[in-house]
């Protein structure tokens, strides 16, 4: 079985502009979505109580959020989850109340409504602890990218492909954002260790497409750069898209049979990966050419006038 | 023609090996189990384990196996119900001897186990259990230490009769107080002063100044001194949580430093957080106190009885009964450091009292030269049994002697045990400094994991596992046919080598770990694919099957190091600073990349010599 029997031959570089105004779009709706709703931050970032209750019969949301609001909770967060019986609870945090006493008075309330009830799952977060982990996220992110620019412009010599592969790189993490906050699905831990994920992955994309550049450079140094860059991302693009195809397959399995704490985390690494696909084919390139890249700034120790007595 | 070092072959075939093995106990499963442990924390001995198999077979409650593993008896159970009527039988008949534990015991075989093969452990929220993060008040303990020099250097001056306005703590330079200063009156002789203070502020920066109403001396806190006063409250309360815990009988629980000024407990099976921390905070003190050399200890422990004056303490870490006198030289609030170290005569303790338990042990030494002194270390808990269905609580007084040693010479504030290897001396003074005035600590977060959801949380990645693997390999024979089939071969053995290292790692799977490995199934993929690719575009220029296969992974070999270590990158960073699951699913992730780059170029490339190498006529590969 073959998806791309015959070598492709798509003008990715003639269409470019259609594709960084696509680009252009998603990333204006993303920012303007994160800057104006922001993220659903889950208790990981926010400190406060998260909980998960299973009912012995179906609950009744409002009728829960009453007993917690009763027993001194503000403003609880009472949301079904899976089935009837199940029920998310999320509390803000609240100086007031020590962690050790939130079981003893969330028990005692729920039992209220149903003696049998039991608590499955129950994480105080305190606030400082919320402060430092958002902290230690964005250093994280900040580490990641810092050594994957060192690494790039170790590896290409030329800073048009380091340019390249550092804005494609910024794209994908970007829309990932973009999505979080226009789904409102909860933004924990997990998630930014997805996006620290697809930052790596999807620059594996671009770097091969830039190591076959280097390769078609060698071999066809009097072709325009644009033919040259064209046939590179034609190349591999069968690569690209098989692997990306089996790797969703499996992030999607986590998706749907994961169950919901690796929701949001696979969810992440879906839009990451999709998002990665399509930044590493027709953006990164794309914007190399646009910076001037020709086969001098691949082998720059190679001179003009060598070319010149060339065949 | 296309060979494979000879070299390369048995690399491969040794590390698979290797890696099967590493990685079979975790396919056996576990049953419910026992742990039984000695109160007194001696090692269980082999009669301790036929008198409790005999005791569980006389109460007719079967077990599958039982061993001894660190010091512990682990009895294995078929079902849960046995393994509860076995640990109340247990409970009720050794309530002084032993501590159990509900735990699970894997059902690896007995000689997997012997070669310390063990399976990956879960973590929390998989199995279920507690999480709680402690923050430790490290200025407090610093407040501590000053105010221990400020009472130090009141009584030097008084003892040198020399008149002090003020004795204070003040912050130089600094935020949090970090210095005493001592002010004295105009009329006084600051370096007289400051002689005097010479041994009561030793190793603080010391300074005078001449302020308006009289000179005054002040002692700083080195930051390496406040960095050292902090790690050791840190030590201090983890050594004493990891005490108690130990006593609630958990199995494998953790305790470990987290980040400057916080402690992570985790108790695997623990629901009831109420209860947990009842015992965690409980308060626990020392006593110094004198042997009671006229009586003898054995014929009191025979007879139970105790002389006028005396306590008798029969469990005693020293091994052997000792009688004590009533009277207490010291007490825990008093000893204000214990660290371990070397001496002329080999690994010692190091003990510091505060200026009134110096001057009452510096009567005590002088007057029982030669004698012996012990030191016991007091713990008050609540512990709640039950009893007719019915719930009781009480208060337990722990009681354990943990040192006993000849009084060699007169001391009072300071002063050393001797005699002891440097494991002893160790274990001595986290004793020591577990029953000294402790550092306040309190919870600051807590997650708790219902069994149940564990044992959901399990079932949904693993089966999110086989789906998504099941689906790759099926993917890969279509598109690829043979070449496709080795590639699944490739998966499964990176996978295998993976679980391999994880095990070895004893690093703790949890759901986000999960995720990793699946997810490394995924990305292991593309070095195959690339490969293929590569191999694919050779024949298409008409080169020979073998010549192109190896075309094939020698082009395809700098686009994957290349690109596999962007992932790493991401990969190490999150290791480094991520905490919890995230760095379980870091770990895994980044060895992941490691082991599929290793399955892909050397695995994959023996497999495929093996099938097509050498000088046999090939006219098409089945590459799809």
């Amino acid at each position: 079985m073959e998806f791309f029997s015959h070598q492709t031959r798509f003008p990715f570089m003639a269409t470019r502009k259609v594709w960084y105004t696509l680009s252009a779009i998603l990333i204006v709706i993303a920012l303007g979505s994160f800057f104006t709703r922001g993220l659903n931050l889950a208790i990981d970032f926010t400190g406060g109580v998260s909980a998960e209750v299973k009912f012995t019969k179906a609950a009744d949301v409002d009728a829960v959020r009453a007993a917690l609001t009763g027993a001194g909770f503000h403003e609880p967060q009472v949301q079904n989850f899976g089935s009837s019986r199940d029920i998310a609870i999320r509390l803000p945090p609240d100086a007031k109340l020590a962690p050790s006493e939130v079981r003893s008075k969330l028990e005692g309330a729920l039992r209220q409504l149903d003696p049998n009830v039991q608590v499955a799952q129950l994480d105080v977060v305190g606030p400082q602890v919320g402060n430092e982990l958002r902290v230690s996220a964005i250093w994280a992110l900040a580490w990641t990218l810092i050594l994957i620019f060192a690494y790039i412009a170790f590896r290409f010599h030329t800073w048009r492909l380091s340019f390249g592969a550092i804005l494609a790189v910024l794209h994908d993490p970007v829309l990932v954002l973009g999505f979080f906050s226009i789904t409102q699905m909860p933004f924990d831990l997990a998630v930014v260790a997805a996006i620290l994920a697809v930052i790596g992955y999807s620059l594996n994309d671009t770097v091969i497409v830039f190591d076959r550049i280097r390769e078609r450079f060698e071999t066809n140094r009097r072709s325009p750069p644009a033919e040259v860059l064209d046939e590179a991302i034609n190349q591999t693009l069968s690569r690209t898209i098989m692997t990306k195809v089996v790797t969703s397959i499996v992030v999607v399995a986590l998706l749907f049979l994961g169950g919901p704490v690796l929701k949001g985390f696979s969810a992440a690494l879906l839009i990451g990966i999709i998002a990665g696909t399509y930044s590493s084919i027709y953006i990164s390139s794309s914007i190399a050419l646009d910076c001037g890249l020709t086969a001098e700034h691949v082998f720059p120790s190679v001179k003009k006038a060598a070319l010149d007595h060339l065949p | 023609m296309l060979e494979y070092a000879r070299w390369k072959y048995v690399l491969v075939a040794a590390v698979l090996l290797l890696a099967m093995l590493f990685a079979l106990p975790n396919f056996f499963g576990e049953d419910p189990a026992l742990q039984v442990a000695r109160k007194d924390h001696n090692a269980v001995t082999g009669e301790g384990e036929k008198e409790l198999e005999a005791f569980l077979k006389e109460r007719n409650i079967s077990f599958a196996r039982s061993y001894i593993d660190n010091g512990r008896l682990m009895v294995r159970f078929g079902n849960v119900a046995q393994q509860l009527a076995a640990r109340d039988a247990v409970n009720e008949k050794y309530t002084g001897t032993y501590i159990t534990a509900l735990s699970f015991a894997p059902r690896t075989p007995e000689f997997l186990r012997a070669l310390g093969l063990r399976p990956m452990p879960l973590g929390l929220d998989l199995r279920g259990g507690l999480y709680l993060l402690y923050q430790v008040d490290v200025n407090a303990a610093v407040a501590q230490a000053l105010e221990g020099y400020a009472q130090d250097a009141r009584r030097a001056l008084a003892g040198a009769g020399i008149a002090v306005t003020d004795v204070t703590t003040v912050a130089v330079g600094s935020e949090r107080p970090n210095a005493v200063r001592i002010v004295l009156p105009p009329e006084a002789d600051a370096s007289a002063a400051r002689n005097a203070l010479g041994q009561a502020l030793a190793g603080l920066s010391i300074s005078t100044l001449n302020l308006e109403r009289g000179a005054a001396i002040v002692g700083v806190l080195t930051p390496a001194q406040i960095r050292e006063r902090q790690d050791y409250a840190i030590q201090q309360n983890i050594t004493t949580l990891r005490n108690r815990v130990n006593e609630l009988g958990v199995s494998e629980p953790i305790v470990q430093r987290q980040g400057i000024d916080r402690i992570n407990v985790q108790l695997p099976g623990v629901q009831n957080s109420a209860e947990v921390k009842d015992i965690l905070g409980r308060v626990a003190t020392l006593e110094f106190r004198l042997e009671d050399m006229q009586n003898n200890a054995m014929e009191a422990a025979q007879s139970g009885r105790a002389p006028l004056g005396s306590k008798l303490y029969t469990h005693t870490r020293v091994g052997r009964p000792l009688l004590l006198k009533r009277e207490v030289i010291a007490t825990g609030d008093q000893l204000t450091n214990a660290t371990s170290g070397q001496s002329q005569e080999g690994p010692a303790v190091n003990i510091k009292l505060d200026a009134r338990a110096g001057e009452n042990m510096l009567k005590t030494t002088r007057a029982n030269l030669n004698k012996r002194m012990a030191v016991v270390l007091i713990e008050k808990r609540r512990e709640t049994t039950e009893v007719d269905g019915k719930k009781v609580t009480r208060d337990v007084t722990d009681e354990d002697v943990i040192n006993d040693a000849t009084i060699r010479g007169i001391f009072s504030n300071q002063f050393q045990i001797t005699g002891l290897g440097a494991g002893e001396a160790r274990e001595l003074a986290l004793l020591l400094r577990s029953g000294s005035l402790a550092t306040g600590i309190y919870p600051i977060e807590e997650r708790a994991v219902g069994p149940s959801l564990g044992r959901e949380n399990i079932q949904k990645g693993v089966t999110a596992l086989i789906v998504g693997m099941a689906g790759v390999f099926l993917f890969m024979a279509l598109y690829y046919q043979t070449f496709g089939l080795v590639a699944d071969l490739v998966l499964l053995a990176n996978v295998v080598l993976l679980t391999a290292l994880l095990s070895m790692m004893r690093a703790s799977l949890s759901l986000p770990g999960i995720a990793g490995i699946i997810l490394t199934v995924g990305m292991a993929v593309d070095a195959n694919v690339l490969i293929y690719e590569r191999i694919r575009e050779e024949i298409r220029k008409g080169v020979t099957p073998q010549a192109a296969i190896r075309a094939g992974f020698d082009k395809a070999f700098s686009a994957i190091t290349d690109s596999n270590v962007t992932t790493l990158i991401a990969g190490v960073v999150l290791w480094v600073l991520g905490t919890g699951p995230i760095k379980g699913f870091a770990i895994v992730l980044s060895l992941g990349i490691i082991t599929s780059m290793f399955t892909s170029l050397m695995g994959s490339r023996a497999l495929l010599t093996l099938m097509y190498g050498g000088r046999r006529k090939i006219s098409r590969l089945a590459i799809g």
